[in-house]
């Protein structure tokens, strides 16, 4: 076990920010904390990281606790990349990481980690002409160049465009296949689904529902989605019946079908919207993924805020 | 929390740069880079010592001016006598315009003559003099004034006089100035430097990545500390190093003194600035806090002229102040070249504000 923590509180001021959360994290594993913006995501990874104190609960971190004594030891096992971190804008990267190598007694070689994140060409480039892909890279490598056992990732890839996404899995990858432990934070669900062995989907400060991402996925009881509008009356009862479909939700309107046959319920569908004199506004088919779980567990959309 | 180290130095790879090493080195690298605050540390106090020394630079002495108000009797007998006196500049001008120019500074005392009173042995006249009495060049233009009268009306001088003019390097304003310059340049670029580091780096999120490391929380203070080390060579160097080649401004007293008050001036800031910085959120924050901290410092602390011009029941509270210290300590060895002995009581003040503010920062210090 490398992470464990049980009926983690934490208040700020009125607001409850963790309610109660038990988390384990086995060695080896990428494990996720999906949820939207505000859910308690961070105040949790914080509370784990040491830096932040909870009212209530417990945190063990590869077997020890927080403010025991061995704080100093543990920070020397952990790589860390906090969300907003803005790093000295007029060293260079090679200087940044020399800087963060200094801290631990046993560092990786700044150009190694600069070949983790590959960042080779930009090393003697200053952290203010970087592009945010690759200031985050930089991010990553210096969470890297303590060659941790344990890596904390708090949203790795906001506000990245894919294929600065992709560079970024891609090094979380390389550590995991070293055997590193990784725990993120994400309110992105194919980044979730992309790098997580397990997911804990996240909402006011609570776990909604914690297991593999097919396995949550698989949850819903269904193989794809429907969405549709019609122009005239309709009850979301009318569809429940249909062949195929698992569960009928209706939101602002439109209709949302789970459903686990898409071959038998779609000509079932569209028979019964013509039957009805019913003429479809728009309509749109997915293939169901943790989003899907997400706006089934809460009612809401994972990027609505 | 534990700041113990789990592995002794020599376990470690060796020849690793050390934390305090590379932090003290990332902020000075940090402070080259930064064009702004390079201007300021350096060109600024320089910038502002050639246009304090042109201003009061030494000059001719200035002659006193002297209004003879038009229609008075003997008038023209006096103008006579007050023009002939190498002192003074005379002006003829109608009592209106003399009372106007005397109010405005514009000449130093009126003269006015006055026709002899009843009985007076005097055969000529008597005069009356109209000046300001608390301004020094109204006193200096009527004794002026009063001499040539005298002396032309047939006043002997009794004593003989040898006269030794002195104007020499070491009694100029700009003497004055310089140590000032030192010390102010000190203060600033050692609370300003530290303070916005320390607040840019805790806005930036950049102190609670750090916390997150193994990094000693001390060694990141001990490396602002050390930075100003090196930064005050060169402040120190280039100030003084300035007044001595345009103004002759001459270190009378030892280098190494010079060395040591710079130092422990540096250090007192930078515990200061710290002190300021360890808890503001925001840049505006601090930076209010900074201008409060150094405002009365700037105005009592007898930079620009000598604090014994305040009453003497606020001058304990001003030799208190780190500032008036660095001053004091300053001036005793670049202007009159004491030896370091005489500043123990500027030196301790120092010290005692340097030790307990870096003591205070360490202990209120926010890191998020």
């Amino acid at each position: 076990m490398t992470v464990r923590c049980t009926d983690l509180v934490k208040h700020y001021e009125d607001v409850v920010a963790v309610a109660g959360i038990d988390l384990a994290v086995f060695r080896g594993e990428c494990f996720g904390l999906l949820g939207p913006n505000g859910a308690g995501k961070t105040t949790t990874v914080e509370i784990l990281e040491g830096l932040t104190l909870p009212d209530g609960g417990s945190v063990e971190v590869l077997g020890c606790r927080w403010g025991t004594g061995r704080d100093h030891e543990l920070r020397e096992r952990l790589g860390v990349q906090l969300q907003e971190t803005q790093l000295a804008e007029k060293l260079t990267v090679g200087e940044t990481l020399r800087l963060f190598a200094s801290f631990f007694a046993r560092p990786r070689a700044v150009s190694e980690v600069i070949r983790m994140v590959g960042l080779e060409d930009k090393r003697h480039a200053r952290v203010g002409k970087l592009s945010g892909g690759q200031k985050q890279r930089l991010a990553l490598a210096c969470a890297l160049v303590s060659d941790p056992e344990l890596l904390f990732l708090d949203e790795p890839t906001t506000g990245l465009d894919p294929q600065a996404r992709l560079n970024v899995w891609e090094v979380v990858e390389t550590f995991r296949a070293r055997g590193g432990t990784v725990l993120l934070t994400t309110h992105y669900m194919e980044e979730a689904a992309q790098l997580c062995d397990r997911v804990a989907i996240m909402d006011h400060g609570t776990i909604l529902s914690l297991d593999r991402p097919a396995a949550l996925v698989a949850s819903l009881g269904a193989e794809q989605i429907v969405e549709f509008r019609v122009r005239g009356d309709l009850a979301a009862s009318a569809l429940a019946g249909l062949p195929g479909v698992s569960r009928v939700t209706e939101k602002d309107g439109g209709f949302r079908l789970s459903v686990r046959r898409i071959g038998e319920a779609m000509p079932a569908l569209l028979s019964e919207l013509e039957r009805r004199g019913l003429t479809i506004e728009s309509l749109t088919t997915h293939q169901a993924t943790l989003e899907d779980v997400f706006v089934h567990l809460t009612g809401r959309a994972l990027r609505d805020e | 929390m534990s700041e113990g180290d789990g592995t002794p130095i020599a376990a470690r790879v060796a020849g690793r740069p050390h934390p305090l090493v590379e932090l003290t080195r990332a902020r000075l690298v940090e402070f080259v880079r930064e064009p702004e605050a390079v201007f300021w540390v350096f060109v600024f106090p320089v910038l502002l010592a050639l246009a304090l020394g042109i201003a009061f630079r030494s000059k001719p002495a200035e002659r006193l001016r002297a209004a003879v108000e038009r229609g008075a009797p003997a008038q023209a007998r006096i103008l006579a006598i007050l023009r002939a006196s190498p002192d003074l500049t005379v002006v003829e001008l109608s009592p209106a315009e003399a009372a106007q120019a005397l109010r405005t500074g514009k000449v130093d005392v009126v003269v006015e003559g006055t026709a002899p009173a009843a009985g007076s042995k005097g055969d000529l006249l008597s005069v009356t003099y109209r000046y300001d009495t608390s301004r020094a060049e109204g006193r200096a233009a009527r004794l002026a004034v009063d001499d040539a009268l005298q002396r032309a009306l047939g006043r002997p001088d009794l004593l003989a006089v040898r006269e030794e003019r002195v104007a020499q390097p070491g009694n100029r304003y700009i003497d004055f100035l310089i140590p000032g310059l030192v010390g102010l340049n000190l203060m600033g670029s050692g609370m300003w430097g530290l303070g916005f580091a320390v607040v840019q780096a805790r806005v930036r999120k950049l102190l609670k990545r750090f916390a997150a490391t193994p990094m000693r929380r001390s060694h990141y203070l001990l490396s602002f500390m050390l930075s100003r080390l090196v930064g005050l060579v060169l402040e120190v160097v280039v100030v003084v190093g300035f007044g001595w080649l345009l103004f002759g401004v001459a270190v009378r007293g030892s280098l190494v003194d010079l060395a040591v008050v710079s130092l422990v001036g540096a250090l007192t800031f930078a515990g200061l600035g710290l002190l300021v910085a360890a808890r503001p959120r925001t840049i505006e924050g601090v930076s209010g806090w900074m201008n409060l901290v150094q405002l009365p410092m700037w105005l009592f602390s007898g930079t620009f002229f000598s604090y014994e011009r305040f009453p003497a029941a606020v001058q304990p509270a001003i030799r208190a102040l780190p500032l008036t210290a660095l001053n004091d300590a300053l001036r005793a060895v670049i202007n009159e070249g004491s030896p370091l002995s005489a500043s123990f009581p500027a030196v301790l003040v120092m010290v005692l504000w340097g030790v307990g503010s870096f003591a205070v920062a360490l202990r209120l210090f926010r890191w998020q």
